[in-house]
C-alpha cells in the first residue's frame, strides 16, 4: 500500500507541520440584519478558526448592506474552508479572499495616548509628524495622536511611543478593499 | 390593500402554513404561543398533533419531512419549550432535513428583562439552524414565514427557527402572500457547471476500478435523483455502496449493490472503497464514520464529488473533480454526457474488478453465529425484513447497535423509507420520528427498530401515538445494555463496563398497556415469526419487547483510527483481538 504518499486533508491525524500558516484578509458583504455579526463570529468560535481582526459597518444604507473585513490566519485549506462556510450563510452576499486575489489596500486607524514632559514630549511630536499622525487632543502633559495606515506602520508607531510614555491605544481593526475597477457582488 | 389581508400575527402564522401546504404541525402549547393555539382552534386546514415533550415534536417533524420530501413543522413555546427543541434542530442540521420551528417569545417590551420563560432563542439556536429570525414587527411576519420555508427547503436543506413575541402575535398587520419572496443574499446553485460534468465523465471513462459512493444528498434531491442514479449504474455497470443516510437510493436487491460502507459497513464495500481508482461521491460528505483513517482513505483513487454545498468540497478529503449542483441535475447531465461521448468502461478491467469484489463478498462479513435458544439480534432484523418486505413499510431507528444491525440486515428498495439519526446520532430519535412518519402515511406500516436504552429517552411520545391512533410498531432489540457503549468499552477500556448496563428496565409489555397500547414479548427464536406477524396485524400502537442475545456485538467494524482494509470481522474475532484492536492514538477518537 502506498497510503502515505498522498497528502490528505485529514481531520484525524492531520499533519499540520507540512502546511504553512498564513494571514489572510477576507472581505464579506452581507445583509445588515440582526444576528449576522453573531452568526459570523459564531462560525469562527464554533469551528475553531482564528480572528486576528474584525471590522464591520453598514456601507449601503438603502440596500441594507454591511461590509466586514476579517483578518484570519490558517493553512490554505483551512482558509478556503472558512471562505466556503461564510459564503453558504443565508445572509451573506459574497466573500473575497483579498490576500489570495492580491493587490489590495488595508488600512487601520489608531488613537494613541502618550503622556510625558520635556524632551520626551518633543520627541513624541517629532515622531508623530514623521508618521503623519495628527494631534487630536492635547493637554499640558499628554497627547492623543490619530494615525491611519497599514497595521505594521501602526505597530511600529506604538512601539516607538512606549519609551516616550505610552498610556493607551485604541485601534479600529483593518478595513480593506481591492485596487482597480472591480467591486464585490451585492 | 384588500381588507382580508389585515390580520393578527397569529392569524398570519396559520395563513402562511396553509399557503405552504402544511398539513401537520407537531407542537406543545404554552403561555407565549397561546394566540397561535387560539387560531389553531378556529380552523381545520392544518392539523395540530400534541406531543408530550418538544424534542418529540422536532423528531416527528424530521420523520415527517424525511418520509415525504416535504418540510416538517414544529411549534413550541418560549423558554423551556424552545430549549427542548435544540437537540432536534441540531439533528436536522446534521442530516440536512428541512424543518421550520416556530417558537413563541415573551412580549417585545419584556425581551432582555429575564422575564418568566424568557430565553435568547435566536442566540441559543443560531449554531444549530441554517437561519433564524426574531420577528419584531408584525408587518415582517408573513415575509419571514415565507423566507423560512424557502431557506429550509432549498439548497442544502436544514432547520430554521422563527421566534415570535407574544405581542407580535396579537398585533394586526398586513399579510403578504408568498409570491415573489426572495432572499437576495441566498441563491443556492443547483445546476452544474458543464465543464465539471465533462471532466467528471472523462475521468470516469478512464476507470479500471470505479465505485459509486452515494449518500443522503441523493435522498434529499428527491425520487428523480434515485431514478437517475439507478439508470447511471445500469448504464455504466459500476458497483455502488452507500452511507447510512443514503440507503434506499439504489435498491439492496440491485445487481451492483455492495451494501453500506463505513465503520459497520460490509467488507466488500470497504475493501472496494480502499482499492478503487475512481470514486464517484454522489451527495455524501466524507464523514469520519465513512472514511476511517483519512491518510489511508482510498489511497490510489481519483475522486469526483457531487454536492450542493460548496463548503463540503475539500472539507476533509481533497477531490480531483468537484461538481457543485443538485444531485438530480448533476446525474442527468452526466448521463447525457456519457451517452453523447458513447463512453464505455474497459470491459476486461471492469470484470476483473468485479471478480475481486466477488472474492470479498464471499467472506460474508455479515455472518453471525446463529442460536436455537436465544434470538440473535441480526436474526430478529432478518425475520422482520422477511415478513415486511412486501408491505408498504417505513423504518425508523434509535441510535446504537440496533441501528447498525437495521442498516445491515434490513434491505431497502426505495428512497424515503429509512429514517435514522446519522450525523448527530440522537438516541430517542426513532420513536417520535415514527409518529411523524405515521402521521404522513396513516395506512403504511411504520416500525421503529429500537434499543432498550434509546427508546426510554422519548418513550413518552408513545402516548402521542395512542392519542392520534397512529399504529406505530416499536420493535425493541432488548439486550439489557447500552450495547454500542458496551462494545466500545470492550474494545477500548479493558472490558470495564462502566454504567452501560440497563438497570431497572421497565416491563415494556405493561408499559405499553399502561399507555393504552399493545405490549408483546418474544424470547424464543422459534416463536419470533408468529410474534412479528401478530405485531404487524395489530391495528394499534405496539411495543414489541424482543429479548435478544445480551452480549452480541456489531461486526464487521473498522476500529477508530484504522483504514478500510483493517476491518474486524465478527465470526472469527477473538477477545484478544477485540481488546487490542485500537491503539493509543485511536482511543482518543470517537
Amino acid at each position: 500500500m502506498n497510503a502515505h504518499k498522498e497528502a490528505s486533508g485529514s481531520a484525524y491525524f492531520i499533519d499540520t507541520k507540512k502546511l504553512e500558516v498564513n494571514t489572510h484578509t477576507l472581505a464579506v458583504v452581507a445583509e445588515n440584519q440582526p444576528g449576522v455579526l453573531a452568526r459570523i463570529i459564531g462560525l469562527f468560535a464554533g469551528r475553531g478558526y482564528n480572528i486576528d481582526s474584525l471590522t464591520v459597518s453598514e456601507t449601503e444604507h438603502e440596500k441594507h448592506v454591511s461590509r466586514f473585513t476579517i483578518v484570519t490566519s490558517g493553512t490554505a485549506p483551512v482558509v478556503a474552508q472558512i471562505k466556503a462556510q461564510l459564503e453558504r450563510m443565508v445572509l451573506v452576499h459574497s466573500v473575497a479572499d483579498l490576500t489570495l486575489q492580491g493587490n489590495f489596500l488595508a488600512r487601520e486607524l489608531a488613537m494613541v495616548k502618550v503622556s510625558g514632559e520635556g524632551d520626551k514630549r518633543v520627541e513624541a511630536l517629532r515622531l508623530a509628524d514623521a508618521f503623519r499622525a495628527r494631534v487630536v487632543d492635547a493637554s499640558t502633559d499628554s497627547f492623543v495622536f490619530e494615525l491611519t495606515g497599514k497595521p505594521d506602520k501602526i505597530d511600529q508607531f506604538i512601539s516607538l511611543m512606549v519609551p516616550l510614555g505610552l498610556v493607551e491605544v485604541s485601534r479600529t481593526g483593518v478595513a480593506a478593499i481591492s485596487r482597480g475597477l472591480e467591486a464585490m457582488k451585492v | 390593500m384588500a381588507e382580508d389581508m389585515i390580520m393578527t400575527g397569529a392569524e398570519m402564522v396559520l395563513r402562511a402554513l396553509a399557503e405552504h401546504g402544511v398539513k401537520h404541525v407537531f407542537g406543545y402549547p404554552g403561555g407565549a404561543v397561546l394566540p397561535i393555539y387560539d387560531e389553531f382552534f378556529q380552523q381545520d386546514k392544518v392539523k395540530h398533533i400534541l406531543v408530550r415533550h418538544e424534542q418529540g415534536a422536532t423528531h416527528m417533524a424530521e420523520g415527517y419531512a424525511r418520509s415525504t420530501g416535504l418540510c416538517g413543522v414544529a411549534l413550541a413555546t418560549s423558554g423551556p419549550g424552545a430549549t427542548n427543541c435544540v437537540t432536534g434542530l441540531m439533528d436536522a442540521l446534521a442530516d440536512s432535513i428541512p424543518m421550520v420551528l416556530i417558537t413563541g417569545q415573551v412580549p417585545t417590551h419584556l425581551i432582555g428583562s429575564d422575564a418568566f420563560q424568557e430565553c435568547d432563542t435566536v442566540g441559543i439556536t443560531r449554531p444549530c439552524t441554517k437561519q433564524n429570525w426574531l420577528v419584531k414587527d408584525v408587518n415582517d411576519l408573513a415575509r419571514i414565514m415565507h423566507e423560512a420555508f424557502y431557506v429550509a427547503m432549498t439548497g442544502r436543506p436544514g432547520p430554521v427557527v422563527v421566534d415570535i413575541p407574544k405581542d407580535v402575535q396579537f398585533a394586526k398587520g398586513t399579510y403578504t402572500p408568498k409570491t415573489g419572496v426572495i432572499v437576495k443574499s441566498y441563491q443556492p446553485k443547483t445546476q452544474p457547471d458543464m465543464a465539471s460534468i465533462e471532466a467528471a465523465v472523462a475521468l470516469m471513462a478512464t476507470a479500471k476500478k470505479p465505485l459509486f459512493y452515494t449518500g443522503g444528498g441523493v435522498i434529499n434531491s428527491g425520487p428523480r435523483a434515485s431514478k437517475l442514479l439507478r439508470e447511471f449504474v445500469e448504464l455504466t455497470g459500476i458497483p455502488i455502496t452507500s452511507t447510512l443516510m443514503g440507503l434506499g437510493a439504489y435498491p439492496a436487491s440491485g445487481k451492483e449493490w455492495l451494501g453500506m460502507l463505513g465503520m459497520h459497513g460490509t467488507y466488500e464495500a470497504n475493501m472496494a472503497m480502499h482499492d478503487c481508482d475512481v470514486m464517484i461521491n454522489v451527495g455524501a460528505r466524507f464523514d469520519d464514520r465513512i472514511t476511517g483513517r483519512l491518510d489511508a482513505f482510498a489511497p490510489n483513487s481519483k475522486k469526483i464529488h457531487i454536492d450542493i454545498d460548496p463548503s463540503s468540497i475539500n472539507k476533509v478529503v481533497r477531490v480531483a473533480v468537484p461538481v457543485i449542483a443538485d444531485v438530480a441535475a448533476a446525474l442527468e447531465a452526466m448521463i447525457a454526457s456519457w451517452k453523447k461521448h458513447k463512453h464505455a468502461l474497459d470491459h476486461k478491467a471492469l470484470s476483473s474488478w468485479k471478480t475481486e469484489i466477488g472474492k470479498w463478498k464471499s467472506v460474508d462479513s455479515l455472518k453471525y453465529r446463529s442460536n436455537k435458544d436465544v434470538i440473535m439480534p441480526q436474526y430478529a432484523i432478518e425475520r422482520l425484513f422477511a415478513l415486511t418486505r412486501d408491505m408498504d413499510t417505513y423504518i425508523t431507528t434509535e441510535v446504537g447497535q440496533h441501528q447498525m444491525w437495521a442498516a445491515q440486515f434490513y434491505r431497502f428498495e426505495e428512497p424515503n423509507r429509512w429514517m435514522t439519526s446519522g450525523g448527530l446520532g440522537t438516541m430517542g430519535y426513532g420513536l417520535p420520528a415514527a409518529v411523524g412518519v405515521q402521521a404522513a402515511h396513516p395506512k403504511s406500516l411504520v416500525i421503529d427498530i429500537a434499543g432498550d436504552a434509546s427508546v426510554q429517552m422519548t418513550i413518552q411520545e408513545f402516548s402521542t401515538a395512542i392519542q392520534y391512533k397512529l399504529p406505530i410498531k416499536i420493535f425493541i432489540l432488548n439486550n439489557q445494555y447500552m450495547g454500542m457503549v458496551r462494545q466500545w468499552q470492550q474494545l477500548l477500556h479493558g472490558n470495564r463496563l462502566s454504567e452501560s448496563y440497563s438497570e431497572a428496565l421497565p416491563d415494556f409489555v405493561k408499559l405499553a398497556e399502561a399507555y393504552g397500547g399493545v405490549g408483546m414479548r418474544c424470547e424464543k427464536p422459534g416463536e419470533l415469526d408468529d410474534a412479528i406477524k401478530a405485531m404487524i396485524a395489530s391495528p394499534h400502537p405496539v411495543i414489541f419487547d424482543c429479548r435478544v442475545a445480551n452480549l452480541a456485538n456489531c461486526f464487521p467494524m473498522i476500529p477508530s483510527g484504522k483504514a478500510h482494509n483493517e476491518m474486524l470481522l465478527g465470526a472469527d474475532v477473538s477477545d484478544e483481538e477485540v481488546g487490542s484492536a485500537i491503539d493509543a492514538k485511536g482511543k482518543a477518537l470517537v
